[in-house]
Order: structure tokens, then C-alpha cells, then sequence
């Protein structure tokens, strides 16, 4: 059995962040990642990030994920096991993982879970067709491997999401024939709204998807305009000859070792779904086990970044390692959270936040 | 269907390897998924439904869904979206669950 101090699980933005903090406080630090890659979403976002200049503002995402590799290979302490599936965390600590093939026993003293989130779908006739893919898919298949997803394609989301990959998918030379999103207004910064405009792409808002027709795959989709009561109109109807639809509908948090742990989880919408009651130190309700990034609550990798950081210091400063000005550090991740979160943009994920946080006394006096 | 020319990424391919599916030779490049070196080559189908035998893609694109299991060099389903391909791989679409080795 191998005896670890902290184990990370997902080796993805939160994850790498949350390595470095706990092993530069001095913890012997161990990642598992179950892809090939590190660095989750970030190795496929070509696009510049937002925020300040501590979360790398204006800055691509492929190339934080270098800067964040660098730093893990600089520091000593940290080790890594790729194509490393988490199985199971048990009752008594144990935590059992699937690496290339082998099956390996870990005892760790702490555990960061930052799993990450996977995409949701969207219910219509033939949803299941070939061509119809999740747009983290669409973003890996041309942005890793340089695979075109197809030649036109019909965009189904108006977030943020789903307009960067609309660029991105120009960019990459596939026709973009319109986006659509069931919400009446623009999900997303209106400044990728009107990059992707400028370039001629229509937006509708208030559409969702009526069908898709294909025999082996995609060959035609159908939209249709939705009434106040979010209802069909008859008579709206659009149809669109494309070969993917990239749907682009919000993620949903991937909690199943925190369910399986005993965390305490709560359905939280504004979240993207069930996800773990935690303190401001990012700790759940099973003592050791901290979360950060999507996994509990879904919202943009520079805030996953942040949140790693500091379950990384909190956990390193609950195993007791003397942390230079730890209160100091703190603060700030949580003052860099509470900005990023400001604003109309944040209200959702304030909302989301407020169910299932569980305020430290500190905080109260 | 490969992107020539990007403005902002450049691949790095590995080395071009051949592989079979169903049969017939394809070329793909190692180290890319199986899933797409498929696509790349013009092959969307990788599975069909259990009971309706629905033509399935893949979706998630990271091991997370299951729509994209084939048949690798004998082992039934092999995630393809995430498996990397190696010179020489048997590819088979796979029929019903597959079996356990």
C-alpha cells in the first residue's frame, strides 16, 4: 500500500493548483489523473482567459497549462500517475485506483477531489445520432488532435462555451451556420457574442432544437421558437443541413466519490447539480476530504484555479505544516473568488454557493 | 477532414501508423485517439445501441459517456474516444455488450 500525505484526484486546472500549494507548504503530494494528459479542459482552450493578472489574465489556456506543468516539475515533491482511475475511497481512509491495468491500495492522510464535470445533454428526437457531440468534444477533437468535426455545424448554447467554441471552430476552418439558445437572452460576455456576429453568424435566442434527421448520422436539424412559457410556436420552424450539432448545455458536477465517501451533497441548480456541502476552506463534510474546482459547482477553470490554491493550502495547514502568513494567503484566494464571482455575471453562482457553504464561526463574529 | 493550417495551434503528429477497422486498412497518427483517427478518415459510427441497434457516435470525447466502445485487439469495450492508437491495432465494431476476457 502506498502511504501518501495528500492525494489529488484530477489532475485538471483545479487539481494541479491545488498540488503545487500542498507541496510547496511541504506535503508529499500525489496526483492521479485518469486521461493521458494533464491540465483537463485548459490543453483545449485556445482562447485567452479572463480575470486579473493572478489568474493569468490574457493568457490562452493551453499556455497556463505549460506554466502550471513547469511548476509542478520544479517542485520536488509532487507525483504524478497518468491513466490513473480513482475506484473507490473507503471507510477507513483507503482509496483503491485502477493504473495502466494495475490495481494499487493508497492510504493518504488527505484527499483533494477535483474531479472536474462532464456534459450534459439535451432531450429531442434523435439526440443520439453520430454528429451530434458535447462541445468539450468537439474542442478536443480539433484542438488536441486537429480533426475537423465536420463542415457546418449548428450551435446549441449561447454561453460562454458555446460561443468561444464557435470561434474556435472557424478558426479551425468549419462553417458555423447559426447558434441558439433556449433563454431569451445571451448566456455568454456579450464581447464573444459580437466577435462571433462580426464574423456573420446569426444568434437566435429563444430556440431550442425540435428534431434531427440523419440515417447513419446527422444530416438536418430542426429549431423552432419558444413562447414565453417555453412552449413550441408552431409555424417558426427552422431547418439548418448540417453535420454536427454541438451541444453546449451546461456540465454537470462529477461527484461520484464524494457520494461514495459519505459527503454530504445537495441538489444545487445554479450549480450545475448535486454537489458537496463544504466549509470556506473548501473541507466537506467528511473530515480530509476537500473538493475544488467543477466538481463542486460548475463554473470557469480560472475560478477552479483559485479554489485549488486553496484547498491546497488548507488542507497542507490541516496536516499541520507551519504555512509563512497562511491567514494572509487565504484572504486572498477568497477575495480573488469573491471578484471573480462579482457582478450580474455572478449571481447564480453566489446564490448556488450560499446553499451549500457552511460559514466558519470566524466569519460570523 | 484534418485542419491544415490553424492560427494559433500547431500539431504535433506522431508517427503515421496503420491500423484495421472492420477489416480495411486506415492510416491515423500514433498517439491521437482511436476515436479520431476514425473521424479524420470519414468514420462517424463507432457502436449501436443494445436493444434498438441506434448508430452511435461518441459525445463527451473523455472516457465519460460510453458511446464510443468498440472492439481493440480483442478486448470488448474499449473506450476509443481516450484510447491512443498504436501501429497495428485490430479495430471491430463491437456486437452487443461483448464479452469479458
Amino acid at each position: 500500500m502506498k502511504q501518501v500525505e495528500i492525494l489529488v484526484v484530477g489532475g485538471g486546472p483545479a487539481g494541479l493548483c491545488a498540488a503545487i500549494n500542498a507541496a510547496q507548504a511541504g506535503a508529499k503530494v500525489l496526483v492521479l489523473e485518469r486521461n493521458e494528459d494533464l491540465g483537463g479542459q485548459l490543453i483545449k482552450q485556445t482562447h485567452m482567459f479572463f480575470g486579473s493578472e493572478k489568474q493569468h489574465a490574457s493568457v490562452r489556456g493551453i499556455d497556463i497549462a505549460s506554466i502550471l506543468f513547469n511548476k509542478i516539475y520544479e517542485l520536488g515533491n509532487i507525483e504524478i500517475y497518468k491513466n490513473a482511475t480513482v475506484l473507490a475511497i473507503y471507510d477507513d481512509g483507503i482509496v483503491s485506483a485502477e493504473i495502466n491495468g494495475r490495481y494499487m491500495k493508497i492510504k493518504p492522510e488527505r484527499i483533494i477531489v477535483s474531479t472536474g464535470a462532464s456534459e450534459k445533454t439535451l432531450a429531442f428526437p434523435n439526440n443520439d445520432l453520430p454528429g451530434i457531440y458535447g462541445a468539450g468534444a468537439v474542442q478536443t477533437l480539433m484542438n488536441v488532435h486537429g480533426v475537423k468535426p465536420g463542415d457546418n455545424v449548428l450551435m446549441v448554447g449561447a454561453g460562454n462555451i458555446g460561443l468561444i467554441v464557435s470561434y474556435q471552430l472557424m478558426q479551425a476552418g468549419v462553417n458555423v451556420k447559426a447558434i441558439l439558445d433556449a433563454a431569451p437572452e445571451i448566456g455568454g460576455y456579450l464581447v464573444h457574442a459580437s466577435k462571433v456576429r462580426r464574423m456573420g453568424v446569426p444568434i437566435y435566442t429563444g430556440y431550442t432544437v425540435k428534431e434531427a434527421y440523419g440515417k447513419d448520422y446527422l444530416e438536418k436539424a430542426t429549431i423552432v421558437k419558444l413562447n414565453d412559457k417555453w412552449e413550441p410556436i408552431e409555424g417558426t420552424e427552422k431547418d439548418f443541413d448540417v453535420d454536427v450539432l454541438c451541444i453546449s448545455v451546461g456540465l454537470s458536477p462529477l461527484g461520484e466519490l464524494l457520494w461514495q465517501a459519505g459527503c454530504e451533497m445537495r441538489y444545487v441548480g445554479q450549480l450545475g447539480g448535486f454537489v458537496p456541502v463544504r466549509t470556506e476552506n473548501l473541507e466537506t463534510t467528511v473530515e480530509g476530504i476537500f473538493v475544488a474546482g467543477d466538481v463542486c459547482g460548475v463554473e470557469e477553470a480560472t475560478s477552479a484555479m483559485v479554489e485549488g490554491y486553496l484547498a491546497g493550502l488548507t488542507a497542507a495547514d490541516s496536516l499541520g505544516y507551519e504555512i509563512k502568513d497562511f491567514e494572509e494567503r487565504k484572504q486572498d484566494y477568497l477575495e480573488q473568488l469573491q471578484s471573480l464571482r462579482s457582478g450580474h455575471v455572478g449571481d447564480k453562482i453566489r446564490a448556488g454557493l450560499d446553499q451549500v457553504t457552511i460559514k466558519s464561526e470566524a466569519a460570523v463574529v | 477532414m484534418r485542419i491544415d493550417k490553424h492560427p494559433i495551434l500547431e500539431f504535433k503528429k506522431g508517427k503515421k501508423v496503420k491500423f484495421t477497422f472492420d477489416g480495411k486498412v486506415y492510416e491515423g497518427y500514433e498517439g491521437e485517439t482511436i476515436a479520431a483517427a476514425l473521424h479524420a478518415a470519414g468514420v462517424k459510427v463507432l457502436t449501436h445501441s443494445h436493444e434498438k441497434k441506434r448508430p452511435r457516435g461518441f459525445y463527451c470525447a473523455i472516457g465519460n459517456c460510453g458511446q464510443c466502445v468498440m472492439e481493440v485487439n480483442g478486448v470488448s469495450n474499449v473506450r476509443t474516444c481516450i484510447e491512443r492508437l498504436k501501429e497495428g491495432m485490430v479495430i471491430k465494431t463491437q456486437k452487443g455488450k461483448g464479452s469479458i476476457l
